[in-house]
């Protein structure tokens, strides 16, 4: 049976996404910070919620961070929330902080998305909205384009190129909320707080050889 | 196309049970929270917000099973609620599989400590609880206090300040009771919702007092409520969280369906 990793890196409950993830088909779902059981695993599964600063440290301090470029590289890889926004270069958070790198591109706050026509769009960006698919991938098999899903957070990615973007959330004009490249898939949203959507998209993912 | 407003039912829990009965459906056991919130996640409630009205100190791990055992087959966002005092028991929730905690009193007696949860755990999972009522008015203005043990003690703090106090210390979203609708079934009380939700940059959930679907829309649409919390119309079955969409949809407001 394949297995499935869910990186624990002391940055939010990973509870949820391993249950989500078992719910999903994914079969043994191990929630690890061990480098060697993440370099053993055939997929992985990168969460996080809080601020980029802690994420970066706490990275660093659980000696994660060359193996997790390691399986970016190679394997089936899902980053959620701040586990996707890490896999861009520079965070204008906590006064600007480097980030992974893995996609070339920053994280920015919402206010400097937004135009004078929104000055009632509330920070975070706390609720349901729906993903415009940009593109056909494996992963979005059987869900629709325009689904809805569950969205927190305060910053939103700028990536460089428009080819790593896979889907478009609108919160006063359209942002990136769904990056990926090869291997890699990476949503703004909560799939396993997503209802049968973000299940769907679970199920997809533990089934999926990596190639877009 | 945009974000849509919430419906979130809201059960109360005591010792582990869900009382006050729900008798939306057939459920075999309508005390047993998991049921209750599968049942609510099938139907399209778009969080579930669990209130911990447990008085005994033994009781109150109680809670955090609920929520393990609800986390492990409900995938929509849960709220906990109700005797969060310290770090310790913000840490505990998470760690169980609440995505939220709603901090009340004790945000009134140490408003540090709505800073400290939010710095140790983002913002995004700190909800600060407010339960307002309307007090004299000031030149002509309405104006609402803030109370702590359910709306019998009144702080002295003025609701639409305190909410914004609390959103710049950190609180990612604000849970706004109006003590004086609560359990009347007249509605939301708009201009206090309002007030709030224009003078805090957060998201405010409209609570207190629904007993119609027209409600749950003044709430939106008067209110300015980016999410609407309800108990007993939904648990007594006299609306579906669907038909309260639709009405809602009806109306012009964006929802999940």
């Amino acid at each position: 049976m394949a297995s499935t990793v869910v990186v624990d890196y002391g940055m939010g409950n990973l509870r949820s996404m391993a249950k989500a993830l078992e719910h999903a088909g994914a079969g043994d779902v191990r929630v690890t910070d061990d480098a060697e059981t993440i370099a053993a695993a055939d997929r992985v599964v990168f969460p996080g919620q809080g601020a980029a600063r802690d994420c970066m440290s706490a990275l660093h301090a659980h000696e994660l961070v060359d193996v997790l470029g390691e399986s970016m590289v190679r394997k089936p890889f899902l980053g959620a929330c701040m586990g996707m926004q890490v896999l861009l270069a520079w965070s204008e958070e906590n006064g600007g902080i480097d980030l992974l790198g893995r996609f070339p591109g920053r994280i920015r706050h919402f206010r400097h998305h937004f135009t004078a026509k929104d000055t009632g769009l509330k920070v975070p960006h706390m609720g349901w909205n729906r993903v415009r698919q940009t593109t056909s991938h494996p992963l979005w098999a059987g869900i629709d384009d325009g689904e809805w899903f569950y969205f927190v957070h305060s910053y939103y990615a700028e990536p460089d190129e428009d080819a790593l973007v896979l889907g478009r959330t609108d919160y006063g004009g359209p942002f990136a909320s769904v990056l990926g490249r090869g291997n890699i898939f990476a949503t703004q949203f909560h799939p396993e707080k997503s209802h049968d959507a973000g299940v769907r998209l679970l199920a997809n993912f533990v089934r999926w050889d990596g190639a877009a | 196309m945009a974000l849509a407003k919430r419906i979130i039912p809201c059960l109360d829990v005591d010792a582990g049970r869900v009382v006050k009965g729900v008798r939306f459906v057939d459920i075999r056991d309508a005390g047993d929270p998991v049921a209750v919130a599968r049942e609510y996640d099938r139907a399209g409630a778009d969080e579930i917000t669990f209130l911990d009205i447990t008085a005994s100190h033994q009781g109150r791990e109680t809670i955090v099973e609920v929520v393990e055992a609800v986390a492990s087959e409900v995938f929509i966002p849960l709220t906990v609620g109700g005797g969060v005092r310290e770090i310790a028991d913000v840490r505990r929730l998470l760690n169980a599989g609440a995505d939220k905690v709603a901090i009340n009193t004790a945000a009134v007696h140490h408003p540090e400590f709505v800073a400290e949860a939010a710095e140790r755990f983002g913002s995004q999972c700190i909800v600060v609880a407010v339960d307002a009522k309307r007090v004299a008015d000031v030149d002509g203005e309405p104006r609402w206090a803030v109370f702590t043990h359910g709306g019998r003690r009144e702080t002295g703090l003025d609701a639409v300040d305190w909410a914004r106090h609390m959103a710049g210390l950190g609180a990612g979203e604000i849970l706004l009771t109006s003590m004086d609708r609560d359990g009347t079934r007249e509605g939301f009380d708009c201009a206090l919702t309002r007030a709030v939700s224009e003078a805090t940059g957060v998201p405010v959930i409209a609570s207190g007092g629904v007993g119609s679907l027209q409600h749950l829309v003044d709430g939106v649409l008067e209110g300015r409520a980016d999410a609407v919390l309800a108990a007993s119309i939904f648990h007594f079955g006299e609306y579906s969280i669907a038909e309260a969409k639709a009405y809602m949809a009806e109306h012009g407001i964006e929802v999940r369906r």
